[in-house]
């Protein structure tokens, strides 16, 4: 039984680590510059096709490319965000949510139209692959990964917002950008690479959700009422939260879908209803 | 202008072809399929393979043309109301004489009453669940009815000696459909079911089932997910919590090894079973040309079962026009229809003049290396089997003459 609780408990937390690695991203976008951008997950689906093109067309190593599925999608989210999103900081959450669930339908048209309709498997190095077994405990080795990458992409968020100077800049832009403006902050400059950090993580995270949920261009909508769950429930702006609340959610999905499967795909959500109405800004929400 | 001369040049050249005596004609097919959403690939498939028959066979039959009207009924599967929709227009509007396609079991159902009132044939390329065609004596099916594959396969399973089973299906119709055809044929022939969970549509991660799976310790798996990204990931989650076909029977229908999943699933794969209607490996008389054929229209990538059934369909079309002489009703075009039987690329098919369904060979395959590559290796195969869940009804008085559900 021990053993059964432990393989359930990290399955979940993996799940919950991929399902933080998409969201963190959002919640930093969401989060700190309010903006509703619910493309987020067609920028996860630009660094999930970049890393399957540069395996397939040029053979580079997995690991290779996630610095590439990174750049890609931060690339892509600087020049929408010059071009499109920086006009609508100022518009209401509707108009924000118009126009960036129709840019999701386009990358999903224009997904199909690149790359075809079909599944794109990727396949692995072998040292990614099968499990590691220790006494009656066994992991899947693809599944340690995804938990070690994500505490690390972690550590790197917070520090970075809380301990560097860029940090600094990001939360004065967004707490009351004329200050910022006045204390000589290029707030504009700040948001943008701000934007291109948060897509850029949503890019490193679709690149690495593939081997577990596979790709194609229906990505980007597939998996954002999860992207949203985590952000929502974990409060906006809160990478701990964001943090928790995906680890959270994961174990909760693998323990009603092991032990009462009937009703196990009902139980995330309820829990989501549940802690929303007892928590409405979210479990960590700063304001 | 050019284009206009150029029109005009046709237009003569048609009217001196088609002669006086007899006034040219058009029958037109409607096609109402997933282009785009979640199952745009099997739109992309049976759409190529439509192509393809028309490549080869002419778009001119029995003195007509034929003309295609493409309606895509996208997340439709959702929303059926958006296929009986689509119906409607193409009969109404459009004028068509056949409707054909239907990718997905609920798209199939919304039209079919439309069908009835409109008496105008509906070729199900697609759609598996068994019980569609009893809800219209219009709907004739070329794709199959799961339970056949299913049934198939659990008959044999037992034969062979496997002795106990677990069932994990998608939580929806076809899934249930499974389930049930499973269950019923392993404990009739004498083996026990252990258990069974089903997964709810949109799982990413079915971690938790292969474990539950594990702690049953059954001796064999058997498993039905539809296509898109659910066959590669439910194949790692074994393979992440050591079930394999080393330690373990699995068992499903094709969508689990088709060649997109197998190349994801790699050498994790080997030693699966199922139970299939087609395969582009399959080597019958006609396959090997049709495979060329779709390669072609598909550049390089492997025909499935969606391109197989759809190719069934346009040609079930084709040749009840042949037989009414290009008569469009849609009584005549029935009859034409039912008891028809013609030589696929999967084999010998033919439809059941009472229920309307296809009859085909179910194959048993088994994933082994071929050179460098995954594929799916014929081992055995049931000649004309019949949609089991209709036969019963039969043998229980409740299917009227023409097929339908008392």
């Amino acid at each position: 039984m021990t053993a059964r609780i432990v393989s359930l408990l990290f399955d979940g937390f993996a799940y919950g680590m991929l399902l933080f690695v998409l969201s963190v991203g959002l919640s930093v976008t969401l989060g700190l510059m309010n903006f509703v951008n619910l493309a987020h997950g067609s920028f996860a689906m630009i660094g999930g096709y970049v890393t399957v093109m540069l395996m397939r067309s040029w053979g580079v190593p997995f690991f290779a490319t996630l610095p590439f599925a990174f750049l890609a999608a931060a690339v892509a989210a600087v020049i929408l965000e010059r071009v499109l999103y920086r006009r609508m900081y100022r518009a209401g959450e509707l108009d924000q949510a118009l126009l960036t669930i129709g840019i999701v339908f386009i990358s999903v048209a224009s997904a199909a139209y690149l790359f075809g309709t079909t599944q794109q498997p990727v396949e692995l190095p072998a040292y990614l692959r099968g499990r590691i077994v220790f006494g009656d405990f066994s992991f899947g080795v693809y599944r340690l990964f995804l938990v070690c990458a994500a505490l690390l992409i972690m550590v790197i968020v917070v520090l970075g917002l809380d301990y560097t100077r860029f940090g600094a800049q990001i939360r004065a832009s967004v707490d009351n950008q004329r200050m910022a403006r006045g204390l000589g902050i290029n707030v504009d400059r700040v948001f943008s690479l701000t934007f291109a950090i948060g897509s850029g993580l949503a890019g490193l995270g679709g690149a690495m959700a593939i081997e577990v949920v596979g790709l194609d261009p229906n990505f980007g909508l597939k998996y954002l009422v999860y992207m949203l769950i985590v952000v929502a429930v974990g409060g906006l702006a809160s990478i701990r939260g964001a943090f928790v609340t995906a680890a959270m959610l994961g174990i909760i999905d693998i323990f009603s879908k092991y032990f009462v499967p009937e009703i196990g795909a009902f139980v995330l959500y309820a829990v989501m209803i549940g802690l929303l109405v007892w928590r409405p800004a979210g479990l960590f929400a700063r304001r | 202008m050019h284009k206009f001369v150029l029109g005009l040049g046709g237009l003569t050249a048609i009217a001196l072809a088609a002669g006086p005596a007899h006034a040219q004609g058009t029958v037109k097919v409607g096609l109402i399929m997933s282009y785009s959403g979640q199952f745009a690939d099997l739109g992309t498939m049976m759409d190529n393979a439509i192509k393809l028959y028309v490549k080869q066979h002419g778009d001119t039959v029995a003195g007509k043309k034929i003309e295609f009207v493409r309606k895509d009924s996208g997340a439709a599967g959702t929303a059926p109301d958006v296929a009986k929709r689509l119906a409607q227009e193409l009969i109404v509007r459009d004028k068509v004489d056949f409707i054909a396609g239907f990718s997905l079991t609920p798209d199939a159902l919304a039209a079919a009453d439309v069908l009835t009132e409109a008496k105008k044939p509906g070729v199900i390329m697609n759609a598996a669940t068994a019980i569609i065609t009893t809800r219209s004596p219009y709907l004739v099916r070329t794709s199959i009815s799961l339970p056949q594959a299913v049934g198939t396969l659990g008959t044999w399973a037992v034969k062979n000696g496997t002795k106990n089973a677990f069932t994990m299906v998608t939580d929806y119709g076809p899934g249930i459909d499974s389930e049930q055809e499973f269950q019923l044929q392993f404990k009739n022939g004498g083996g026990a079911i252990n258990g069974s969970v089903r997964f709810p549509v949109a799982n990413p991660d079915f971690s938790a089932f292969a474990q539950r799976l594990k702690d049953s310790k059954s001796e064999s798996v058997f498993v039905f997910v539809p296509g898109g990204e659910q066959p590669a990931a439910l194949a790692k989650a074994f393979a992440e919590h050591g079930v394999s076909p080393k330690s373990m029977k699995i068992m499903s229908t094709g969508e689990l090894v088709n060649d997109e999943a197998l190349k994801s699933m790699g050498d994790a794969a080997l030693g699966m079973i199922s139970g299939w209607h087609y395969d582009y490996n399959l080597k019958t008389p006609k396959n090997p040309e049709f495979v060329k054929g779709m390669n072609e229209m598909l550049n390089g990538r492997n025909p499935d079962q969606f391109a197989v059934t759809a190719y069934d369909g346009i040609h079930l079309i084709y040749e009840a026009l042949k037989k009414t002489g290009g008569k469009t009703d849609g009584d005549a075009l029935m009859a034409a229809m039912k008891g028809m039987a013609w030589e696929s690329p999967r084999g010998p098919i033919s439809i059941d003049p009472q229920t309307r369904d296809i009859i085909q060979t179910i194959y048993l395959r088994r994933v082994e290396k071929i050179g460098n590559r995954l594929g799916n290796v014929e081992f055995d195969k049931v000649e004309n089997v019949k949609d089991p869940v209709k036969e019963r009804m039969r043998a229980e008085g409740k299917l009227t003459d023409n097929g339908l559900a008392k």
